[in-house]
């Protein structure tokens, strides 16, 4: 173990190969429209709404389904009577630094294709990974929050609860599903590139004799 | 959201990362459309039950649009299921809907309370419906109306000049430049004048008008108006493809009398032969525009003793009530309720006959074209012929008033020579006494022929009984195959005259009227928020801006003085369809319906002091009973 950490220690200012840069590069490619896709998508239905609700969670908008996207308008008239908050953009402090954050990834990942080695390609991956988590938990908490917060002098009185962040649940009439959208696929996506083109670096370094590490190793 | 845009959304593969493109939000779509005809074999009861059997959430094929006579409304039903579905309120107040109680429908209405609404018109472009506009018209009160296809509502109501019971209306032309009015009962010219009846002969006059169309407002004005004599203007259509820049009138009571007493249906019926009146009117354009006309009650009169070659007289059989243009617009089709032809006109011949100066004789001015040179045929389809219409298939279908019937015959060519009983190909008998007819959209350029339906005047016997006050029928008919066959009965309120039946395809309306949308222009007094609602009193008005939304008012108090005009404008701010509420203040005969995104305004005075609720009328949520305010007169 401790071997392997000092292997990894010595190859970190390895230079990254060709098809590992091409990775990286298309890693930020896949950056580039998660400006422009849903990242989540909840649904809501039921028997008076044929058509269902639809809400998109963009990374700098809330955006309601339907004509004019009135669906978001539909579901804060719905959400009045059991007494929960207006869901409003400007409430989502997320819409507005999960683009800068984003783009400062996307920014690294082609300074790393373009100059970078495997340390700078495991940087942009921690960080990445870092930020997919935390705007997970940030969601979740944003969506209990207003689940567990309910005025008390509503209409129709319901307990507090959390809406679902990845699945399906009933609140009231309402079937309610939550699912990643496009946008969150293409960050995966984003993730798998980087994750490949850390392998094809790295096996070189594992090779015999032709890699500096296995010389390094025989030393 | 489906179960199949869920999964999808699942499911989605890794592969298509790099593939663009946004996740769309796929509506339910109908389940389906038209009847179940084919789905199981069988009887010929079972096989019209599932040729009309439109299945719960499956939606109707065509829209009948059909006049509601003198309720002075238009009504809507479903084809093939016949299901009455809306009800257009156009001439008379309609509480369900609130029109005739906010302040720009009370407007429109002026004086009347009622009118009698007759023949629907849509708009057409290349001689097909686009779903744009309807009219119709009112033979009572010398008005037309259009409906704006969008929303279903009226949105416009002209009344015209010297126009006196505008019965040959609303037939519209092929790109809809204009649509038709006429006299059909004739009065002293210019209207308002007196003259006894005695005098009807020379001081009663017909007038027949060009009514312009707005190509992109549909707005309507009085084009021109021709002065004729003073025959009873009937029943109508426009010229399409060769006959493309004619109307064409029939006309009754060519005797040009009314003698006291002596019985209109007897005086008017003693030539053989009345007419139809047939106008040239870009050529009624063109004298306008060239400034040959008198101006009479503010509207532009064509004189034809002045000017010629605008309008010309076809002989007909006497009595005539449609006249009906083939779908290739060649032939002219005339019916005579009192005799058992109807005659076929070629627009060939009735050009030639117009060059060749071919006339036998001149009335007011009017050449009246020789009888025996523009006839193509007379067709024996029955006893009482009406009204016509028209399949793909080059076959006609007229309506028998007296024999109870419809038609089926073909159009021309004919063999010369050949008895013509051949051409009549089939009969259904009616239930009873069918006035109008229409087939899916039998009077465009492409009839559907699949679908007829037959307005019956007399529904006697064949529905639960109601009492003395007997709806009329109407009933539809499989026309697709060989034979006629008879599938369903509906009853209708009074009274449809006329029909017309659009393929749902052709109509697109909206639901909402979205805030923003430019298609509808923001109402100066809308509010949006709770925030912008107020009261402002500016000497003795009191002026209200409020919002409606499940499931309050705001504001919900309203304080004036006894003697205060009070103005409220309500915005519905729901932007969901079939959110609809109601503003219905108690003792003050208030009854708004605002539908979602419209604001509507109201003006009273508030005469009477005390306490009165005002409340939702429209069912809106499970606390619409709590939709409530007050309007408190001290």
């Amino acid at each position: 173990m401790l071997a392997w950490l000092s292997r990894f220690a010595t190859v970190l200012d390895q230079p990254l190969i060709g098809k590992s840069r091409l990775l990286v590069a298309a890693a930020f490619l896949a950056l580039i429209p998660t400006f422009f896709v849903p990242l989540w998508h909840m649904s809501f239905g039921a028997q008076q709404y044929p058509e269902g609700l639809d809400l998109y969670v963009y990374s700098h908008a809330l955006v309601g389904g339907g004509e004019g996207g009135n669906d978001l308008t539909e579901i804060n008239v719905l959400n009045h009577y059991i007494g929960m908050d207006e869901l409003r953009e400007e409430d989502f402090t997320e819409l507005k630094w999960i683009p800068l954050v984003i783009g400062l990834i996307g920014v690294l990942t082609l300074r790393t294709a373009a100059i970078g080695n495997l340390r700078s390609l495991l940087d942009v991956m921690v960080m990445a990974a870092y930020f997919g988590a935390f705007s997970l938990w940030s969601f979740w908490y944003k969506l209990d929050f207003y689940g567990k917060n309910l005025d008390p002098r509503a209409a129709v009185n319901v307990d507090p609860f959390t809406p679902p962040v990845f699945g399906h649940k009933m609140v009231g009439q309402f079937e309610v599903w939550s699912f990643p959208a496009f946008g969150t696929y293409l960050l995966l996506g984003f993730g798998l590139f980087l994750l490949g083109a850390l392998f094809l670096t790295w096996r070189t370094t594992t090779g015999d004799g032709e890699s500096p590490l296995a010389t390094s190793n025989g030393g | 959201m489906t179960e199949k845009t869920k999964h999808r959304l699942i499911a989605l593969p890794m592969a298509a990362l790099l593939v663009g493109g946004l996740i769309s939000c796929s509506e339910g779509p109908p389940s389906g459309r038209g009847g179940r005809g084919g789905a199981a074999g069988g009887s010929e009861l079972t096989n019209a039950a599932l040729a009309t059997y439109v299945a719960p959430g499956d939606l109707d094929e065509y829209y009948l649009f059909y006049s509601g006579g003198h309720s002075g409304q238009v009504f809507v039903a479903g084809v093939p299921s016949m299901r009455h579905i809306a009800t257009i309120p156009v001439f008379t107040p309609y509480p369900g809907t609130g029109y005739g109680f906010d302040d720009e429908s009370k407007e429109m209405l002026g004086e009347y309370t009622w009118g009698d609404s007759h023949h629907p018109g849509p708009s057409e472009t290349d001689g097909e419906y686009d779903g744009r506009w309807l009219f119709i018209n009112d033979n009572a009160n010398g008005r037309i109306a259009r409906i704006d296809l969008k929303d279903f509502k009226t949105k416009q109501i002209l009344k015209v000049p010297n126009i006196s019971a505008n019965h040959g209306s609303s037939f519209v032309t092929p790109n809809t430049e204009y649509v038709t009015m006429a006299t059909r009962m004739s009065i002293p010219f210019p209207a308002g004048t007196y003259a006894d009846v005695t005098e009807y002969a020379t001081e009663y006059k017909g007038l027949v008008a060009g009514i312009h169309v707005d190509p992109e407002s549909g707005e309507m004005s009085l084009g021109w108006e021709i002065l004729v004599p003073p025959f009873n203007y009937d029943l109508g259509d426009a010229g399409k493809g060769p006959s493309e820049g004619y109307f064409f009138w029939t006309c009754y009571n060519s005797e040009r009398e009314f003698i006291e007493g002596g019985k209109l249906e007897v005086t008017a019926s003693q030539k053989d032969k009345d007419y139809i009146l047939m106008v040239d009117w870009r050529a009624a354009q063109a004298a306008v525009d060239a400034g040959n006309f008198e101006v009479h009650g503010g509207a532009q009169v064509i004189m034809p003793e002045d000017v010629s070659g605008i309008a010309w007289f076809i002989p007909l059989a006497k009595s005539p009530h449609g006249v009906d243009v083939s779908p290739d617009g060649r032939w002219i089709i005339g019916s005579g309720k009192l005799s058992p032809t109807t005659t076929v006109y070629d627009i060939e011949k009735i050009q030639a006959a117009i060059q060749a100066n071919d006339f036998e004789e001149t009335i007011d001015g009017i050449p009246v074209l020789t009888y025996e040179s523009v006839r193509e045929a007379e067709i024996p389809v029955g006893l009482g012929p009406l009204h016509t219409q028209f399949d793909d298939r080059g076959n006609a279908y007229t309506s028998l008033f007296v024999e109870s019937a419809v038609a089926k015959w073909k159009l021309p060519p004919y063999e010369e020579g050949a008895d013509m009983n051949q051409y009549v190909l089939d009969k259904i008998p009616v239930a009873y006494n069918i006035g109008h007819l229409v087939s899916a959209e039998g009077d465009t350029q492409s009839p559907d022929g699949n679908y007829l339906v037959a307005l019956n005047k007399l529904s006697k016997g064949r529905h639960v009984s109601v009492g003395p006050s007997i709806p009329e029928s109407a009933q539809l008919i499989d026309i697709g195959g060989d034979r006629m066959s008879l599938l369903y009965d509906a009853f209708t309120e009074p009274e449809p005259h006329y029909a017309v039946m659009i393929h749902a395809d052709k109509l697109d309306p909206i639901e909402v009227y979205q805030r923003g949308d430019p298609a509808w222009p923001a109402d100066p007094d809308a509010v949006w928020e709770v925030e912008e609602t107020r009261i402002e009193r500016n000497g003795n008005m009191v002026e209200v801006w409020m919002l409606s939304v499940r499931s309050f008012f705001a504001p919900d108090v309203i304080r004036v003085n006894q003697g205060d005009i009070v103005r409220v404008h309500v915005t519905n701010i729901e932007q969901i369809r079939d959110e609809l509420h109601g503003f219905a203040v108690d003792e003050y005969n208030v009854n708004l319906v605002i539908d979602p995104g419209e604001t509507k305004t109201v003006t009273f005075v508030a005469d009477k002091p005390g306490v009165f609720p005002f409340y939702c009328t429209n069912f809106c949520s499970a606390l619409h009973q709590e939709m409530q305010g007050y309007l408190l007169v001290r």
